[in-house]
């Protein structure tokens, strides 16, 4: 049943993208201002959706985890956040690259793309917490607190954007009233965010069976060291 | 009232122990110290200049120099088992945790007021004029680097990698405190009271300190009982 759920998220992703790559790269125009480079939008924005939703899902699994105390939450968690982080590590270099080319360098210190690497040091700090602690019971609870704690601070960043001067792009959705894309346009970074989502949650699936494994074997090697 | 009594007992037996062997104290100061001079090789202190960036200089100084004495405080406690004694007392996980933050933001305090006459006179930066503001928003980010620092203290107590993982925790979940600090103390030094142009980064301080105090005595029980 999980095997047919992941091959069904992958082929739901893989058609997904496929298509959005068409509409990007075929039907959509080039912007007026911003000529080519302006696609990468299409995989900046719905990048950042996937990472923060999956922070978000990583914050509730850790909260799960402290209320119920099972582990499969722990794992849950720990495989979110890990798949969340890649995710925005693609959002810092494709941020990169478009700033290069429109800003001419290829990093500024503005405050959203700081509270972007503030919030994946946050989140490299919690995988590197796993590392550190061996006894998996003392390791879930306290990177569960940890989860809980930086998910607080990055929102504490986050508000400081909009509360400071900012050199990055306003917002141009609509959901944020920003308004500054035409429909035809929008669409394709939601449908993409879709794609990402279905992708970020079969890799999480194949991360969350690879913990229980992990932990299946560790129980397996004490209780043999314990004859 | 009694839980106060707590935080006020553990506060002074913290203290005590430090200001009898001043280990931590000593080497925060010192350290405090060297930063203050090797600073004057990173930049060129031209009076001018210093004032633009002396907010985060002496934000850096503080918290490195903090990191030291914040190391300590859980870490203290390992030997004889002092903390699974402590644990086992009847004072509540929270106040024996407030008590330490208590006494960290003391021994953090005195380690300021030790270093910022010394970055006065060897920065030509007079101080003087915001002796009312100036300790306010020193003591709301000393306040933020005392209770994140003793809650991960309290977290990394028992890892191996203790006094690397510290600071590599601590510092990313400091960040909109320090900036906060920096911009307010920048402001001040550059002689712009507080008031209508930096209020919000006040407003970010207070917010920041009341939200992850609550949090830290909400889930410290967590952390230490389990």
């Amino acid at each position: 049943m999980r095997d047919k759920i992941l091959f069904a998220l992958l082929a739901v992703a893989a058609g997904l993208l496929a298509w959005d790559l068409y509409k990007i790269f075929m039907v959509i125009p080039d912007e007026v201002n911003q000529g080519y480079i302006f696609r990468i939008v299409y995989i900046h924005v719905p990048t950042i959706f996937t990472a923060f939703t999956g922070f978000f899902v990583a914050l509730v699994a850790s909260a799960w985890y402290l209320a119920s105390g099972n582990l499969a939450a722990d794992a849950f968690a720990a495989g979110v956040t890990e798949v969340s982080l890649a995710f925005a590590t693609i959002v810092l270099v494709t941020g990169s690259i478009w700033g290069r080319i429109i800003w001419g360098v290829w990093w500024v210190w503005d405050y959203r793309l700081t509270s972007m690497l503030v919030c994946w040091l946050t989140y490299a700090g919690y995988l590197m917490l796993r590392r550190a602690i061996e006894e998996p019971i003392q390791r879930a609870r306290l990177s569960a607190v940890f989860s809980i704690f930086g998910c607080l601070e990055v929102l504490f960043v986050y508000k400081s954007i909009e509360w400071f001067r900012t050199q990055h792009p306003g917002p141009v959705l609509s959901i944020r009233n920003g308004g500054g894309m035409s429909p035809g346009m929008e669409s394709t970074i939601y449908w993409n965010w879709l794609a990402f989502l279905c992708l970020a949650t079969a890799i999480t699936m194949v991360r969350m069976r690879q913990e229980e494994m992990a932990r299946e074997i560790d129980a397996l090697r004490r209780m043999a060291h314990s004859y | 009232m009694r839980f106060f009594r707590d935080v006020a007992t553990i506060a002074h037996k913290d203290l005590r122990a430090e200001l009898r062997t001043k280990e931590a104290l000593n080497a925060s100061i010192a350290f405090a110290l060297v930063i203050l001079v090797l600073f004057s090789f990173a930049f060129d202190p031209d009076p001018d200049e210093v004032h633009q960036f002396s907010g985060g200089f002496l934000w850096i100084v503080f918290s490195f120099a903090g990191a030291l004495t914040l190391n300590r405080s859980l870490a203290r406690e390992l030997v004889n088992d002092c903390l699974d004694t402590l644990l086992a007392s009847p004072v509540p996980a929270a106040a024996i945790f407030l008590g330490k933050v208590v006494a960290n933001f003391a021994l953090l305090a005195a380690v300021e007021i030790v270093a910022l006459p010394v970055f006065g006179i060897l920065y030509s930066v007079d101080l003087r004029a915001h002796l009312v503001e100036l300790p306010l928003v020193l003591a709301l980010g000393t306040w933020a680097l005392s209770v994140i620092g003793t809650m991960f203290s309290a977290l990394t107590v028992n890892l191996r990698l203790r006094e690397v993982m510290l600071p590599t925790l601590v510092y990313p979940l400091l960040i909109p405190a320090l900036i906060a600090s920096m911009i307010l103390t920048t402001d001040l030094i550059g002689g712009e009271p507080l008031g209508a142009g930096n209020s919000l980064w006040l407003k970010v301080l207070g917010l920041y300190d009341l939200v992850f105090t609550s949090l830290a005595m909400f889930f410290i029980d967590t952390v230490l009982v389990g």
